[in-house]
């Protein structure tokens, strides 16, 4: 197992290079220009000098390269500094974004915890959820709580967060007025009032992912529990005479995780990626609005970086599937 | 009981209303909201007129432009003018007097070395700085003494009013922003987002693209102001949930920019916990034709240049006829409601500039025909559509990505066609379209299409920069890599030599009467420029909040000092 994720791991080294080196391409071939939002009144010449003290003039591989020795070299030599208090940096130049002329790790630092907070206990919340009615509906498939779950999970699949969310701000801010339409990503949690904000205010944007969350989890729960249900070992179970909560809950609960696992393990960099459409539209200012952002800005370096982190992040996940698989399945073996 | 005295409370505090907004920081927190966040407070490095506006509240110029068009002093003791001597004779210098005892938001001295130092700021030809035309033709600035400023100009310049006014040229801190000239300008990500002013309020929190925490300026200059004791900017989502925050949750005071859909207007207003504003300044949607010849049948350097005048669009009457088709009051109903009126003038403002000129408000759908009969162009195999000498009437109509842009393509489509001209549609990322790289085939420059449409204004109330474009050199062509902004490659000698004649004009009234002359050979006359849309930036506030002042020619929140809580 260890030579296994070894093996893999140095596998993964070219690989990223090779995404980064992709994205960057295509990043770069992408029409645009960081200079678009800029009003009409700003006559060419003073863009071209804009643009010069962007670095945009650049050919594309010298920012290529520049852009490798940033994130690889200069970044983490920031990060050791910051912990340690060394000196490794020195005043090297940072990746910084074009938009904000701020450093993007920075950047990516404010925002993860909003996007942590947020999309982790959406995903949780959707977990939470999706398991009892997944395991609930196969068990008594076609009963009519199976029925309701199907229609919940069609609804979850079907219906876009852009207008789920839109509906649960009108219903239940603008008419009912419980929770606030707006994120205060400024807000400190220090005691229970302002632990009780934090939670009115997460109210509507973890219900808006939890619910598109929980639909596709709970159709993997329940057709893999309507898998094994049929299986001979649970005719045999139930031959020796054990209740049905020990057959349910043991033997067929935990051989349908397995694929289970490995759906929401690889579901977890989507996290970190956030949410664009959700963090948009409640003004969340996680890792997701700050990509759309940056894309419609076509600020390259944050664009970059933000997708080239998600790439490590999916193929680290895949990685971690792969390994969870064999520690739960001990059939599976890697070596 | 409890509830009795709460209202006595209330009922007292409304009665002392006038009073009460007559302190400093009395007023609470003001909450603002922004479709498009906040990405760095110092304006000569921004790339939008969100953070001019943000930063507008935190950094003062010399003089901003009040609502009204005219200058009112900010930092200045008084606007100097020839009759004040504070501008030369000859109209080559202009010097600025500092209010005595300014102080910057950290207690230390406003001084005339900050000027001089702001100015160099912007011409470091490194800088990249986005404000340099404001510093355009400055020789020289000097400070004369501690609290006097003396801007040299390469040449006479009529209007002086533009290095230190308004909030796109600001003072900055010299102690602050010593070490971030020319090439270290972008890296200094601290002074860039924190920026020590001297408006009513300093920044005391940034977060890139979301949030500016701001609290009363302890050291402004009147000590009465402003009446909030924080502000908030939030930033992100998009212009419908801005104005739901303040006009339906009553979540924000005011939200800026909120360009939403007339039948959303009038929904959300009926709410009443808010209400929207709008000021006019010189936005105007437009078409703008192409006098060259686009068809890619040409080749790659003299597709759409001089060389090929257009086949049918180089004809003043078919250019009249299809601006007449246009029913300019229906484009306005659809697309902006409050926030739109229908002109005929690329200068609709201020009222003194603007030209008299309502010919074209009413759609003339007969006249149209008449006039495109009259040019030669009939319909002679009877299939709907106009042709000339063989050749068929088709327009090539492109415009940019944008819902409200798409309604007015199809609306102008309608009326073209039943006027019998062919028109295809094309939409266009604004990136794209706005990004000027001159290896693309679809930004505004290259203009590779008939007509195209999109929103331009003067960023001044004297509107000479901006009439200036459409001089027969700022064509852009290969020559100059598709750079320059007279995109219809108009050229017309006695235009240029009325610009001319403009930059040597001091009078104000026969400025003005160059200004309204200019507009109409582009519009009038030639319909080289169809204009449809006069725009207002459209905002909302709360009703609690006072004090708001809208204004087309500086920043929305240009009186944000003299805002208030309406108790």
């Amino acid at each position: 197992m260890l030579t296994f994720t070894l093996r893999r791991l140095l596998i993964a080294i070219p690989t990223l290079l090779f995404i980064s080196l992709v994205i960057f391409l295509l990043v770069d071939l992408a029409p645009g220009s960081p200079l678009s939002e800029i009003p009409l009144t700003v006559p060419p010449e003073v863009r071209q000098k804009m643009m010069a003290a962007l670095g945009a003039d650049q050919p594309v591989f010298v920012r290529y390269l520049l852009w490798l020795r940033q994130f690889f070299i200069v970044e983490p030599a920031y990060l050791l500094d910051g912990w340690f208090g060394t000196d490794l940096a020195g005043d090297q130049q940072r990746i910084l974004s074009w938009q904000s002329r701020a450093p993007v790790f920075t950047v990516i630092g404010q925002r993860l915890p909003q996007t942590l907070t947020v999309i982790g206990t959406a995903y949780l919340v959707g977990v939470l959820i999706a398991l009892p009615i997944g395991i609930y509906s196969a068990y008594r498939q076609y009963s009519a709580f199976d029925q309701l779950g199907t229609l919940f999970a069609m609804i979850g699949f079907s219906v876009p967060t852009f207008f789920s969310g839109t509906l649960f701000i009108i219903i239940f801010a603008v008419w009912l007025g419980w929770f606030p339409t707006k994120y205060d990503t400024q807000l400190q949690v220090t005691d229970w009032a302002s632990f009780l904000e934090q939670l009115r205010q997460m109210a509507l944007p973890v219900m808006t992912l939890g619910l598109a969350n929980a639909a596709v989890i709970s159709r993997y729960m329940r057709s893999s529990m309507l898998e094994n249900m049929t299986q001979d070992y649970v005719r045999t179970a139930r031959a020796k005479g054990m209740s049905e909560r020990t057959v349910v809950l043991k033997h067929v609960l935990r051989n349908s995780l397995i694929p289970v696992v490995t759906v929401i393990a690889l579901g977890i960099p989507s996290i970190f990626g956030g949410a664009i459409i959700t963090e948009n539209l409640f003004g969340v200012n996680g890792i997701g609005a700050a990509l759309i952002l940056a894309i419609n800005a076509s600020d390259l370096p944050m664009v970059q970086t933000l997708a080239f982190i998600f790439a490590v992040l999916i193929v680290l996940f895949n990685l971690i599937a792969d390994v969870l698989y064999g520690l739960l399945d001990p059939r599976i073996r890697y070596d | 009981m409890k509830l009795k005295t709460a209202l006595l409370g209330a009922a007292a505090a409304f009665a002392l209303a006038p009073a009460a907004h007559a302190e400093r920081g009395t007023d609470g927190a003001l909450k603002l909201t922004f479709p498009q966040a906040v990405s760095i407070m110092n304006p000569y490095l921004s790339s939008g007129t969100k953070d001019v506006i943000a930063a507008s509240m935190v950094l003062d110029p010399m003089a901003a432009i009040d609502d009204q068009g005219t200058l009112v002093p900010k930092l200045a003791v008084e606007i100097p003018t020839l009759e004040n001597g504070g501008v030369s004779a000859d109209l080559t210098s202009i010097t600025w007097k500092l209010q005595p005892g300014l102080l910057w938001s950290d207690g230390t001295p406003v001084t005339a070395d900050d000027a001089v130092f702001t100015a160099a700021y912007c011409m470091d030809p490194d800088g990249g700085c986005a404000q340099a035309t404001k510093y355009d033709g400055v020789a020289s600035v000097e400070a004369v003494d501690a609290t006097t400023v003396k801007v040299t100009f390469t040449g006479p310049k009529p209007n002086p009013y533009t290095a230190f006014v308004g909030s796109l040229a600001p003072l900055l801190q010299k102690a602050q922003f010593e070490a971030c000239t020319g090439v270290a300008a972008p890296t200094c990500t601290d002074q860039n987002n924190m920026p020590i002013g001297t408006g009513p309020f300093l920044v005391t929190g940034f977060t890139v693209n979301d949030t500016v925490s701001l609290e009363a300026n302890p050291n402004y200059r009147d000590p009465a102001k402003p009446a909030f004791a924080t502000a908030m900017i939030k930033g992100g989502g998009d212009a419908e949930s801005s104005a739901r925050a303040v006009m339906e949750t009553g979540e924000f005071d005011y939200a800026w920019n909120t360009q939403i859909p007339p039948d959303s207007q009038a929904a959300m207003a009926a709410a009443g916990k808010g209400q929207f504003v709008v000021a006019f300044g010189t936005l105007v949607e437009r078409i703008e034709m192409n006098m060259t010849d686009p068809s890619p049948d040409l080749p790659a350097d003299e597709r759409a240049t001089a060389k090929h005048p257009h086949p049918f669009l180089s004809d003043v009457k078919v250019r009249l006829a299809l601006s007449k088709a246009i029913d300019r009051n229906i484009l306005v109903e659809v697309g902006y409601g409050a926030g739109g009126r229908p002109t005929c003038n690329i200068i609709p403002g201020p009222e003194a500039w603007a030209s008299v000129n309502t010919d074209c408000l009413t759609q003339d759908m007969a006249g149209a025909m008449a006039l495109m009969d009259e040019a030669g162009w009939t319909d002679t195999d009877g299939d709907g559509i106009r042709d000339k000498d063989g050749k068929k009437l088709s327009i090539l109509y492109q415009t940019t990505v944008n819902p409200i842009r798409q309604d007015f393509q199809a609306l102008i489509k309608d009326w073209w066609t039943e006027l019998g001209v062919e028109v295809e549609l094309k939409a266009i990322d604004p990136g794209v379209f706005f990004g000027g790289d001159p290896g693309s085939p679809d930004t505004f420059q290259k203009f590779y299409a008939d007509v195209e449409m999109y929103a331009n204004n003067s960023d001044s109330p004297d509107p000479e920069t901006y009439l200036s474009q459409y001089q027969c050199k700022n064509a852009p062509s290969p020559e100059n890599a598709w750079q320059g902004e007279n995109m219809n490659r108009y050229c017309d000698p006695a235009y240029d030599a009325m610009v001319a004649e403009f930059a040597t004009t001091t009078d104000l009234a026969a400025r003005q009467a160059i200004a309204k002359e200019l507009n109409d050979m582009v519009t009038k006359t030639s319909m080289t420029v169809v204009p449809l849309v006069h725009r207002g930036t459209l905002s909302a506030h709360s009703v609690t909040l006072g004090g708001v002042v809208m204004n087309a020619w500086d920043s929305e929140l240009w009186n944000s000092a003299d805002w208030f809580r309406v108790k």
